[in-house]
């Protein structure tokens, strides 16, 4: 008897009444990364989800979409709940999902936000701590993988800045398992050998998990600890890593942490010559204002007749003279006028004078005789007379 | 002037302007302060003629010179 065909759609029927009938498959929670994820304009989300072997079809109707806490994009790691069952018109079985969470990509970002957290608390990013760049980095060291554009766009924008610029690359991995380690190690040796006068880390763009190792404690730790001044230029413009918090200064991008690192030896150069100009200026002013000071005193009289000092000492020289020797003569005259009047007192006094007149003058023993009392009989007496003395003997006292 | 790292020569230049534009200082300390800020300007234009562009890499403890690879 002839085998009866059934028709394609029979044959998807049966297919799905088997998978809808299925227990496990009522309720299964898949791991995957969604790939093409599209957003039909209905408000349903189609996509793929995949892993390294796989990929199966999923959709989730615009009624379950409002409870999603994400936006799911391509590359997404995501957890997903919901019923597998059969799309009979074109024969394809997919997950119905009713709900999605972020898979490890959510516990990553969480690790983040805890490490994040705690550091913060402990002070790591505190402003007070971070290091001055250097004006003029003698020079620069740049932690990053040694291909790819990082080192590229930190080399050229440095050379331009400065020609003479002296950059030293330490290659590291800046992605993947024990990059972190390398980055570590590298800040420490860049410390411990004294290698430049400032660090640049930093990496190109790449979702959570390829910045990851920027996240890691170590290396916050020996950003902190380093003695070196360090700009980090990490990942995105916006979604900063816990290095760039860490660091004491974050570029949004390799290039401007170039520009922050090395002067531009033009505006150097400038400087240099503004303020050369500035001592001209200043000393030229201060020569002038000498100057003019100066002529000020050359002006004075004392300086335009220099004698005229002196005429005027001499003047009041010759008027001392005068006035001493005046003042000596009228002394000398009056001394003399003085000493006249003495004298003549004197003449008219002396007892010279009454002798002439017949007077004379009777000693005892060089004692002047007034009275009768004074003498005794036959003492000798001496009588000077105007011109001379008389000795004499007493006989006879009267009174 | 050795001692002093570049940063340091730039801010004593600074320093050296702001004396003398104050008119406290008599000719002579001018003449002195203008000398010195003229000698070490030129030291420090001589110091970024002489620093030479090195690119280096850190290969086993040891600095190369590092090219940039030809873009693709």
């Amino acid at each position: 008897m002839e085998i009866k065909p059934i028709t394609v759609c029979e044959l998807n029927k049966y297919i799905k009444n088997k998978v809808d009938s299925d227990e496990f498959l009522n309720n299964v929670y898949v791991k995957g990364e969604i790939s093409n994820f599209k957003l039909h304009y209905t408000g349903h989300m189609y996509f793929t989800l995949k892993d390294e072997s796989a990929i199966i079809k999923c959709i989730m109707f615009k009624g379950y979409t409002p409870n999603l806490t994400f936006m799911p994009k391509d590359g997404m790691k995501v957890l997903v709940l919901g019923t597998v069952s059969v799309f009979e018109r074109d024969g394809v079985y997919q997950i119905y999902c009713k709900a999605m969470k972020q898979d490890g990509m959510g516990s990553l970002y969480e690790e983040y936000q805890k490490l994040k957290a705690k550091l913060e608390k402990e002070g790591l990013f505190d402003v007070s701590h971070k290091k001055k760049i250097p004006m003029f980095p003698g020079k620069i060291g740049v932690l990053t993988s040694s291909t790819g554009a990082v080192i590229r766009d930190i080399i050229n924008v440095s050379t331009r800045r400065n020609p003479n610029v002296h950059i030293l690359l330490l290659p590291v991995p800046v992605q993947g398992e024990g990059a972190a380690e390398k980055i570590a190690q590298g800040i420490r040796k860049m410390n411990e050998e004294n290698l430049a006068d400032v660090l640049i880390i930093g990496r190109g763009g790449g979702s959570l998990e390829d910045l990851w190792p920027f996240n890691e404690e170590i290396v916050a730790r020996e950003i902190y600890n380093s003695k070196l001044p360090i700009i980090s230029a990490v990942g995105h413009e916006t979604d900063f890593t816990i290095a760039d918090f860490v660091a004491d200064l974050r570029a949004p991008t390799p290039s401007a942490a170039a520009e922050l690192a090395v002067p531009n030896i033009e505006d150097v150069k400038y400087d240099i010559y503004m303020y050369q100009n500035r001592y001209k200026v200043a000393l030229k002013r201060k020569v002038e204002l000498m100057k003019l000071r100066y002529e000020k005193c050359m002006t004075r009289r004392v300086f335009k007749e220099p004698l005229q000092k002196i005429n005027e000492r001499a003047i009041t020289l010759d008027m001392l003279v005068k006035s001493i020797k005046n003042s000596t003569i009228n002394k000398l005259n009056e001394a003399k006028a003085n000493a006249n009047k003495a004298i003549s007192k004197l003449d008219a006094l002396s007892p010279l004078k009454t002798l002439l007149r017949g007077y004379s003058i009777v000693e005892k023993d060089g004692k002047v005789v007034k009275k009768v009392e004074d003498v005794n009989i036959n003492d000798e007496l001496k009588i000077r007379v105007s011109n001379g003395n008389i000795n004499t003997k007493v006989v006879e006292k009267v009174n | 002037m050795e001692e002093l790292t570049f940063e340091q020569a730039m801010q004593k230049l600074e320093a050296i302007a702001n004396e003398l534009e104050k008119d406290d200082l008599d000719l002579d300390t001018s003449v002195k302060k203008f000398e010195e800020g003229m000698k070490l300007s030129q030291k420090c234009n001589q110091i970024l003629q002489e620093a030479e562009k090195k690119i280096t890499v850190l290969v086993n403890d040891e600095e190369q010179d590092f090219t940039l690879q030809k873009e693709d």
